[in-house]
């Protein structure tokens, strides 16, 4: 699954940040590398963006760069 | 004896790690402080006398990463590596470690003179984190203080520590990152190319890592500092050339 799939929620733990260039090295000083577990916090009314939790950490990600970035459901907490 | 010798020591951190509060702090001015992203945009300077020396204590932008992605990373980065500091303090978030570890060893990479602090030491406590800075110190090979800028604690060590590290009575060896056999294979064949063009002026295997991540801000900016260098030598030939030719 990718991070954009996530639901509120949901933790993920990160397998690919398949974006290049600048972009990537910024996702990466965020915390969003692979091994790296997300929480999934919020979703905006239309699903873009996704707030994630990330070391300690609240970050808002669009749609662009959550579809790119991958990894496997580790946790759901059922609301 | 009044040998007062000047020192540049420059503080980076990621944004809100208490940077500009250990300046202030240190050097008793008040430069703002506001728990905010993005707040010191420019270099602050302030100094503070210790034993015999004078400390210029340089206040750089809150960054989480030195590759240069926006004006403040590329402000800090190009103090560090081409101003060369005589020390380097990273100020890490005891609270946030995991975070705040990469842009030290960012820093580690470009300089080798780095005393690492790990700030809010007493907010850590009240979290229930505990710090082993020995441990910390034997990974990443230099020097690793806990400090709280907010409470003043932890200075008298650090003064210390910056005093020795400046009268070489510290050696460090920064952890170095050891990448993938590619990248390493790709570095070595381009640290004697870079050391043929800048010598030892600026740190070659860093040099070559921001090459092979397509860098190019940074190569403008080498290329615009040699310019300079280049002449102000020639400045100083011409002057000398001149008063020669006055003697004739």
């Amino acid at each position: 699954m990718n991070l954009y799939e996530g639901n509120k929620g949901d933790r993920i733990r990160i397998k690919e940040v398949a974006i290049e260039g600048v972009m990537r090295r910024r996702l990466l000083d965020l915390g969003f590398v692979p091994g790296a577990i997300v929480d999934v916090l919020k979703k905006s009314p239309l699903g873009d963006p996704i707030a994630f939790r990330v070391s300690h950490t609240t970050i808002a990600l669009r749609k662009e760069e959550s579809i790119k970035i991958t990894g496997e459901l580790i946790q759901h907490d059922n609301e | 004896m009044t040998t007062n010798e000047v020192y540049r020591i420059a503080l980076a951190g990621n944004p809100n790690t208490g940077k500009s509060t250990l300046f202030n702090a240190l050097t008793g001015l008040k430069q703002h402080t506001g728990n905010w992203a993005g707040k010191t945009v420019s270099l602050a300077e302030g100094s503070v006398h210790y034993k015999k020396s004078t400390y210029r204590l340089i206040d750089l932008p809150g960054t989480y990463s030195l590759y240069s992605n926006s004006t403040d990373e590329e402000v800090a980065r190009n103090y560090i590596v081409f101003e060369k500091p005589h020390v380097t303090l990273v100020v890490l978030d005891a609270t946030s470690l995991e975070r705040n570890l990469n842009l030290a060893l960012q820093v580690m990479e470009m300089t080798s003179n780095v005393i690492v602090c790990v700030n809010l030491i007493d907010e850590a406590k009240k979290r229930g984190i505990e710090i082993d800075e020995l441990k910390l110190m034997r990974q990443l090979g230099v020097p690793v203080l806990k400090i709280s800028a907010r409470n003043k604690t932890g200075f008298p060590a650090l003064l210390d520590t910056i005093d020795r590290m400046i009268r070489g009575e510290i050696t460090t060896s920064p952890y170095a990152i050891q990448y993938n056999d590619e990248i390493e294979g790709k570095i070595s064949e381009l640290v004697p190319n870079v050391k043929k063009l800048v010598g030892d002026r600026f740190p070659s295997r860093w040099i070559a890592l921001r090459l092979l991540d397509g860098d190019t801000s940074l190569l403008d900016e080498i290329q615009k500092r040699m310019h300079q260098e280049e002449e102000s030598t020639w400045n100083t030939v011409q002057k000398t050339s001149g008063s020669h030719l006055e003697n004739f």
